[in-house]
C-alpha cells in the first residue's frame, strides 16, 4: 500500500505541473494570443470576447503574475476554463463535455482490446519461437512504425470509399435521433469499427514485441523448466510463464497510453469522430487558445488516471509489491 | 564472448563490445591478424551479422541520401502549381511520376523535398533528446541515494506519463507563424518531450553497472567522477544509448509528422506531415486520391521502420535470447547439426555458430560454455 500512496502522492504532483505548464506557456511564449486571435478572426469578434480573452490572459490586468495563478486555479477548481473562441460564448467544459464520451469510448474500449490481443498474439509467438510466427515481428514493426492516421487513411479509402462497407466519419448517422434504442447503439457500434480497428491495429504491435520479448526471457527460467519437467499440462506452463512476463507490459503502460491517445485522437480528425481530437483541429484551426489549452488539461488527466488504474493493477498482479508495506 | 555467450543483460552481452572483447573474439577469429583493434574488431564482428540490421541500415542509408539530395532532384518546385485552372488532382502519369495535388503541385517533388526537413527534425529531436538523457539518466544512475537523484528521476517520471502530443499541440499552437517553419527550434522542442524514457533505462542500467567490480575497483585507486563515468560506465552503456537514439529517432518522425499533419508547424514548410495536412484537408482520402496521401504515409512508415529494425537489432545484440534468426530449421540444416531438435522449448537458448572463416561449421550450442568443435 505503500506503493500506491506513493504513486497517488506522485500523479498529485504531476497533476499540479501540468496545470502550472498549462497557465505558464501562453505568457512564456512569444506573441500575444490575444492580438493573434483577432488577426485570425480578422473583426468579426464583439467587444466582449476580446475583454474574456484579456482576462484569461492577464492583460491589462490589475494583477500579478501570482494573483493571476490563483485566480486560474480558483477557476479550475470550480470548473471554469474559460470561454471558447471559436464556439463563443460556450464555455470551454460544455464543449469539451460534448466531446469527452466518445474520446473515452474509442480510445478506452480500443485500448483494452488492443493490450489483451497484442499480449496473447506475443505469447503465442514467443512460444513458437522459431516457427514461421517469427516472420510477423518485422510486419509489426511496421504498424509500430506507421502514423496511426495514414493507417486510418488506408482504412477509410478501402473499406468506406472504395468498397463501402462502412461509413465514411461521424459517430453515428445524422438523420439518427441520438436515443438510447437498439438501432442507434448499434449504429454507433458500426461507426466505431474502422476507427477503433485502426487504433487496434497501430497499437498491438507494441504489446506483441513487448510481451514476446520479455516471455522468451521468462520461458528460460529455471520455475518454467521444473513446470514442465513435472509434466504440467503445456497450458499451465504457458500460464506460469505468462503470469510473470506480463509485470513489465503492465508497468510499461505509462508509455504506451501517452502513443495510444496522441494516435487515437489522430485518429479521429481522419475520421471526422466527433471526440476531442476533432474539437482540437477546430481549436488549432481556429487559433481557439482557451480550448487548447482545457483539452490538453482534460486529456493530462485522462492519462493519469489510467497510470494510477495500471498501478494498481500491477499491485494487484505482484505479490511483492504487497510484502513491502 | 561470441555471440551466444551473453546471458543476461549487463554480463558478457555488453562488455563484448565494451572492456573485454579482445581475447575470445580473436581466437574466434582465427587467422585474423593480432587483435590490436580488440573492441572495434569485436563490434565490426559481431553487429553487422543480423539481418535485421543490414536491412534497417541499408534503408536508413537511403533515407540519409534522399535528406541531402532530394530537394535538388525534385523535378519541379513543389509549391508551384503546373496549371491554375484544372482544379482536379491527376493520377500518375508520365509528366508527375506521383501524380498533382488539388492544385496541380507536383507530388513526387514534394516528397523529394520533404524528406529533408522531416529527417532533419527528428534526427536533431533524436540527437538532443539522447544527450539529455544520457545527461539525467547517468548522473542520476550515479548519485543514486542523492536527492539530486530524487529529482532527477521525479522529472522523467513527470515528462513520461506527460501525454506529449497534446503538450506540443499547447506549445506549437502559441508559437509566432515564424516559429512554424524552424526546423532546429521544431526540433528541439520536440526533444524536450522525448528523452524521458531514455532516462530511465539509462539510470537502472548503470544503477546496475555501478555496483560492479571494475567500477568499484576503479573508484578505490581515487579515479574522479567524471572519469569513471566516462570512461568506467559509458562504454557500457553504449548500446542502450544507441538504441534510445534510434528510439527518440522514431519518435520525433512521428511527432513532427502528427504536427505538420495537424496544420501547426507552417504547412508550405515542405515535410511529409504537410503533405498529409493537405491531403487530408483536400478529403483525398475520400475521392481515392491514394497518389497523394499514400507517398508520404509510406514513406515515413519506411524510415520508422528502418529505425525499428535497426533497434531490434541492438536488442538481439544485448539480449541473444531474442534472437530468432538462429533457430530456423534452414539455417540449422546449413549449419550441418543434425541434432538439433525440430523445436527449442524451454531453459535453452540454442546458437547457431558461424566459423570466422566464413563456412558455416558451427553447430547447435546448448550450453553457453562448450567449445565449438571445428
Amino acid at each position: 500500500m505503500r506503493l500506491i500512496a506513493r504513486r497517488l502522492l506522485f500523479y498529485f504532483f504531476t497533476a499540479i505541473a501540468a496545470v502550472t505548464v498549462d497557465f505558464f506557456i501562453p505568457r512564456l511564449m512569444p506573441g500575444n494570443p490575444v492580438e493573434s486571435v483577432l488577426a485570425h478572426l480578422q473583426g468579426t469578434v464583439t467587444p466582449a470576447t476580446i475583454r474574456s480573452l484579456e482576462l484569461q490572459y492577464g492583460l491589462n490586468s490589475p494583477q500579478g503574475l501570482w494573483g493571476q495563478y490563483m485566480t486560474f486555479w480558483v477557476h479550475l477548481v470550480h470548473g471554469n476554463l474559460g470561454l471558447s473562441t471559436s464556439y463563443y460564448p460556450s464555455p470551454v467544459t460544455s464543449v469539451i463535455r460534448g466531446a469527452l464520451p466518445w474520446t473515452l469510448g474509442l480510445v478506452g474500449v480500443a485500448t483494452i482490446i488492443s493490450f489483451v490481443l497484442g499480449t496473447l498474439l506475443g505469447i503465442v509467438i514467443a512460444w513458437r519461437r522459431g516457427t514461421w510466427l517469427d516472420n510477423l515481428l518485422p510486419a509489426t514493426t511496421f504498424f509500430q512504425a506507421a502514423p496511426y492516421f495514414f493507417v486510418a487513411f488506408i482504412a477509410l479509402d478501402i473499406f468506406a470509399t472504395r468498397l463501402g462497407w462502412f461509413p465514411t466519419g461521424r459517430a453515428y448517422n445524422q438523420l439518427d435521433f441520438p436515443a438510447l434504442s437498439t438501432s442507434y447503439v448499434g449504429d454507433v457500434l458500426y461507426h466505431a469499427i474502422l476507427p477503433a480497428g485502426t487504433i487496434v491495429l497501430c497499437s498491438a504491435a507494441g504489446w506483441i514485441v513487448g510481451m514476446r520479448n520479455v516471455m522468451v526471457t521468462t520461458m528460460d527460467e529455471d520455475y518454467v523448466l521444473v513446470a514442465q519437467a513435472k509434466g504440467l499440462a503445456k497450458r499451465r506452463v504457458i500460464w506460469y510463464a505468462a503470469r510473470n512476463a506480463i509485470l513489465p507490459s503492465v508497468s510499461g503502460f505509462s508509455l504506451a497510453i501517452g502513443f495510444v491517445v496522441s494516435g487515437a485522437l489522430l485518429t479521429e480528425i481522419v475520421f471526422s469522430y466527433p471526440g476531442l481530437g476533432w474539437i482540437l483541429l477546430q481549436a488549432v484551426g481556429a487559433r481557439d487558445y482557451p480550448l487548447l489549452q482545457g483539452i490538453f488539461l482534460i486529456i493530462t488527466f485522462a492519462v493519469l488516471i489510467a497510470n494510477l488504474a495500471a498501478d494498481f493493477v500491477y499491485v494487484f498482479l505482484d505479490p511483492r509489491t504487497r510484502q513491502e508495506a | 564472448m561470441s555471440i551466444g555467450t551473453g546471458t543476461d543483460l549487463g554480463g558478457t552481452g555488453l562488455s563484448g563490445i565494451g572492456v573485454g572483447g579482445t581475447g575470445p573474439a580473436a581466437q574466434a577469429a582465427g587467422s585474423l591478424p593480432p587483435p590490436v583493434t580488440g573492441p572495434v574488431r569485436a563490434r565490426r564482428l559481431h553487429l553487422p551479422r543480423s539481418p535485421k540490421i543490414i536491412a534497417g541500415l541499408a534503408m536508413l542509408a537511403v533515407f540519409l541520401i534522399l535528406a541531402i539530395v532530394g530537394p535538388l532532384l525534385a523535378p519541379y518546385n513543389p509549391s508551384a502549381s503546373s496549371s491554375t485552372t484544372n482544379g482536379v488532382p491527376q493520377p500518375p502519369s508520365a509528366a508527375h511520376w506521383l501524380g498533382t495535388t488539388q492544385i496541380q503541385q507536383d507530388v513526387f517533388s514534394q516528397l523529394l523535398a520533404g524528406g529533408r526537413s522531416t529527417i532533419l527534425v527528428a534526427f536533431l529531436s533524436g540527437l538532443v533528446a539522447t544527450v539529455l538523457s544520457v545527461l539525467v539518466g547517468v548522473s542520476a544512475g550515479y548519485l543514486q541515494g542523492r536527492w539530486m537523484d530524487d529529482v532527477l528521476s521525479m522529472l522523467a517520471n513527470f515528462f513520461l506519463v506527460m501525454p506529449a502530443l497534446p503538450l506540443l499541440i499547447v506549445i506549437f499552437g502559441f508559437l509566432p507563424a515564424s516559429g512554424g517553419s524552424n526546423d532546429v527550434l521544431i526540433g528541439l522542442i520536440i526533444a524536450i518531450t522525448g528523452w524521458a524514457w531514455g532516462a530511465r533505462v539509462l539510470r537502472a542500467q548503470t544503477l546496475s553497472l555501478r555496483a560492479r567490480d571494475y567500477v568499484e575497483s576503479a573508484r578505490i585507486i581515487g579515479e574522479r567522477g567524471w572519469r569513471v563515468i566516462g570512461f568506467e560506465i559509458l562504454p557500457n552503456l553504449l548500446p542502450i544509448v544507441a538504441s534510445s537514439f534510434l528510439f527518440t529517432v522514431l519518435y520525433g518522425v512521428g511527432t513532427y509528422t502528427a504536427l505538420a499533419f495537424l496544420g501547426l508547424v507552417n504547412p508550405v514548410h515542405w515535410s511529409w506531415g504537410a503533405m498529409l495536412f493537405w491531403a487530408q484537408s483536400s478529403d483525398a482520402e475520400l475521392s481515392g486520391y491514394w497518389w497523394w496521401y499514400i507517398p508520404p504515409g509510406l514513406a515515413v512508415a519506411f524510415l520508422g521502420t528502418s529505425l525499428a529494425l535497426l533497434n531490434f537489432g541492438i536488442d538481439e545484440f544485448i539480449n541473444p535470447r531474442l534472437r530468432a534468426a538462429g533457430l530456423t530449421r534452414r539455417r540449422a540444416k546449413q549449419a550441418g547439426g543434425q541434432g538439433l531438435p525440430r523445436r527449442f522449448e524451454l531453459g535453452l537458448t540454442p546458437v547457431v555458430r558461424v566459423a570466422a572463416n566464413g563456412a558455416t561449421a558451427g553447430t547447435a550450442m546448448t550450453d553457453r560454455t562448450q567449445e565449438q568443435p571445428s
